[in-house]
């Protein structure tokens, strides 16, 4: 079965692909992870709802585990009891499930739709593949919000990242996530590291504990978070000046709620967020989200979906297509990460050193809390 | 009873009233004066405000409605225009507490409750006694009234924006319960969890009666042992049994599914259903076993001496003597379910999401003011529900002729 399907898709065109998905028996119910609030929406305005229109059979349930997915896809991996059928997670996550075993392979060509000129999808997508198993679906960035009214008179709205340690022009408290990832860069780059340079200064040990030495300038003004909605609530009660988040939740509450807040672009740290499909799902099931994946993921869709959330598409062929916000009408493109005005100074995730040195830069970092 | 009646002296003002009114006011003054981050200047202030108001109180006695009533628009003003209207309301507050331990103290009052015979000392812990009291219930339900407050919050966090501080309409909105009522989101939880809650407290009830009755015969053998493995599920931490009950009802659901047949979400329910009613058989044990102390197990002899069978003795006699015991293992059975998070984080897939586990998901992930709506809506529900139940159970005791109310 599983040959006849590569088969048929493999000579098949793009558009025949739907075709052959839709000759085998495929599942109504499914399972969707991802991680709760406005992003949550977003996926369901711009790909559940549409799907489920064309396939008023299917029925779609979620659960906004995004955050464990790692530790969960063990376990039900272990217990033989796969109840996931697609799975929301940063590239990060990703690639670990994909080292382990535990999220399918994918051969994008083949799953993925084309662009709308022709484009493979792999070339779509471009660099942003970082796993065999990962689907992009957007670019997000962790970057920092201010509260306006807070910003001292006669001093000049915080623009550098190196005023979030500037604490004698900005008094007030600072809230940072509480993991070294981004923060230990932000460090380096204000401690007068160039920019190319930060990854190799902080593969060394001194070079850690000097970023650790620079976060212990301002740890006496940090409310360390770990939720992404903590940054906002923080900022609406005006209990933190400034402090990082993604940056959907921070134009969340500027723009559809209204808070006296803004952003300041400087030294954002764009990452990714997509799909993997857990391996080993029964053939029907795996058959329906191959067809909703073919669907969900196409240059339209995409766009869509940043009518909801200011979250970059990650197609390059959706980037032209982003249009208004679908309840306020004002134009997204400007709050998107991606933007040419927002990405003046921005900073790229390094996937493989983090992969590489986590384990020992986070113990070290939450030994450096704890002191 | 006689009428005979002592007269309460007036306690003196200059050794007792003025100076325990200057100090309680002082304290009242220390957390008003904190807000403007003067709070020794508002104890100063607030001792001074203290004596003036029993001062007032011993030379009013007789007026003591007018002076009271005065005394409170007074603090409300104060508090109107020094703040705005939030602050009125705590003006008003503070004048009526003030006020009335003014008069509490000067009158006497104080020592009404206690047999004359009573010294200081004893007169003093009696009413620090019913303070610390009073103090008890204050912690227990004080933290529920901010979060219903917030449930009516116009904006999508839990703050207190100044619009709701002074009252103002436009700070106020129903829209986190729109949301609670109106959405997927929210209303499919409330659904598993009125369909998990009940079925896991029937079987629970079922068996743990069963059970305690079983266990309350003295010929069992190993009473102690079986006791305790059946009360186990309440001692083990929660996160063991979950993890437990993740590796066994796995393979049972799959086993169910591929073998039987069965439906996915059918099993999903029944797997979450079992493992909620393990967890509650401890509680209903608990109850009846100790109900079934006091029955009275000739009654039972009586019953079979007069041909009935084991279950028409059991159904018609033991059964209504053992019920309040019964019913209120259920309640417990049924809020561990309704309240239940880990659990049915481990061993429920998505479908069967319960309304604790979507409360616990949407504080981590979005601190959404839906949260206080739905916290809101359970507490109004579950006070209905016992009030109701108590009410009920006083009912049959006075039709029963057990209790004289």
């Amino acid at each position: 079965m599983k040959l006849t399907t590569t088969l048929l898709t493999s000579t098949a065109l793009t558009v025949a692909a739907g075709v052959a998905a839709h000759a085998q028996e495929m599942a109504n119910d499914m399972t969707f992870v991802s991680w709760g609030g406005a992003y949550q929406a977003s996926q369901q305005n711009a790909y559940a709802e549409p799907y489920k229109e064309m396939h008023p059979e299917v029925s779609v349930v979620w659960d906004e585990s995004s955050n464990e997915a790692v530790a969960k896809l063990r376990a039900m991996n272990e217990a033989g009891n796969i109840t996931w059928d697609l799975v929301d997670v940063v590239a990060a996550d990703a690639m670990r499930l994909c080292d382990e075993g535990l999220a399918m392979e994918i051969d994008h060509d083949e799953v993925l739709a084309d662009a709308p000129d022709g484009t493979e999808a792999s070339d779509d997508f471009g660099d942003l593949i970082v796993s065999d198993c990962f689907i992009p679906q957007i670019v997000y960035s962790t970057t920092f919000g201010y509260r306006t009214d807070m910003v001292p008179e006669g001093v000049e709205a915080p623009n550098d990242i190196c005023d979030v340690w500037d604490t004698e022009t900005y008094p007030g408290k600072r809230s940072l996530e509480k993991r070294p990832i981004n923060n230990m860069e932000w460090a380096l780059l204000c401690d007068g590291v160039a920019k190319d340079e930060v990854y190799d200064v902080l593969a060394t040990d001194d070079g850690q504990q000097r970023a650790l030495d620079k976060l212990g300038e301002i740890k006496d003004d940090v409310i360390w978070w770990s939720a992404g909605a903590d940054t906002p609530q923080l900022l609406a009660d005006g209990e933190v000046f400034m402090g990082s988040t993604y940056n959907g939740r921070l134009f969340s509450a500027i723009v559809e709620q209204d808070q006296p807040i803004a952003m300041m672009w400087d030294a954002q740290v764009f990452d990714l967020d997509g799909w993997i499909v857990p391996a080993g799902l029964p053939e029907d099931r795996l058959a329906r989200v191959m067809d909703f994946l073919h669907f969900a993921t196409d240059t339209q869709r995409l766009a869509d979906q940043a009518a909801y959330i200011s979250y970059g598409p990650a197609r390059a062929s959706s980037a032209p297509m982003v249009g208004k916000h679908a309840e306020l009408g004002i134009d997204m493109a400007p709050h998107m990460p991606t933007d040419p005005n927002n990405a003046k100074n921005t900073f790229l995730y390094n996937y493989e050193f983090w992969a590489d040195y986590r384990d020992d830069i986070d113990a070290k970092f939450q030994a450096w809390l704890a002191q | 009873m006689s009428n005979l009646t002592v007269d309460i002296p007036r306690p003196p003002l200059n050794g007792f009233t003025l100076p325990l009114m200057a100090v309680f006011a002082g304290c009242f003054g220390f957390v008003v004066g904190n807000v403007f981050a003067q709070p020794l200047i508002g104890f100063l202030i607030g001792a001074v405000v203290g004596a003036g108001v029993a001062l007032l109180a011993h030379n009013l006695p007789r007026s003591r409605r007018n002076v009271r009533l005065g005394l409170i628009a007074i603090f409300g003003l104060i508090g109107l225009i020094l703040v705005g209207p939030g602050a009125m309301v705590a003006g008003l507050l503070i004048g009526a507490v003030l006020s009335w331990a003014a008069y509490w103290l000067d009158s006497g009052a104080y020592r009404s409750r206690v047999p004359i015979y009573y010294t200081a000392g004893q007169t003093l812990w009696h009413n620090s006694f019913l303070f610390i009291c009073g103090l008890v219930f204050f912690f227990l339900i004080a933290p529920l009234l901010p979060v219903m407050w917030l449930s009516f919050n116009a904006q999508n966090f839990f703050t207190f924006t100044p619009e709701m501080l002074n009252f103002q309409a436009e700070g106020y909105s129903l829209k986190h319960y729109r949301d609670f009522l109106g959405t997927e989101e929210w209303m499919v939880p409330l659904k598993n969890s009125l369909i998990i809650a009940p079925f896991a407290t029937f079987i629970s009830v079922s068996l743990g009666t069963l059970a305690a009755i079983g266990l309350s015969q003295s010929h069992v053998p190993g009473r102690q042992a079986i006791m305790a493995i059946l009360i186990s599920p309440m001692i083990v931490p929660l996160i063991i049994s979950a993890t437990g009950m993740f590796f066994f009802y796995a393979p049972l659901g799959n086993w169910l599914e591929a073998t039987l047949g069965l439906n996915r979400s059918f099993v999903g329910y029944l797997k979450v259903i079992l493992a909620h009613a393990a967890l509650g058989v401890p509680f209903v044990i608990i109850t009846v076993t100790a109900t079934l102390v006091g029955f009275d197990k000739s009654l039972t002899r009586a019953s079979a001496n007069m041909g009935a069978d084991p279950v028409t003795t059991f159904f018609r006699v033991q059964m209504p003597l053992i019920l309040p015991g019964v019913i209120s293992g259920g309640l417990f059975a049924f809020i561990t379910s309704f309240d239940e998070v880990v659990v049915v984080l481990f061993v429920g897939s998505a479908q069967q999401q319960t309304l604790p586990w979507q409360m616990f998901t949407g504080l981590r992930e979005q601190i959404s003011p839906t949260i206080l709506a739905a916290a809101t809506i359970l507490v109004t529900v579950s006070i209905c529900l016992l009030t109701t139940v108590e009410l009920l159970r006083r009912r049959s005791e006075r039709l029963r002729g057990l209790s004289p109310g």
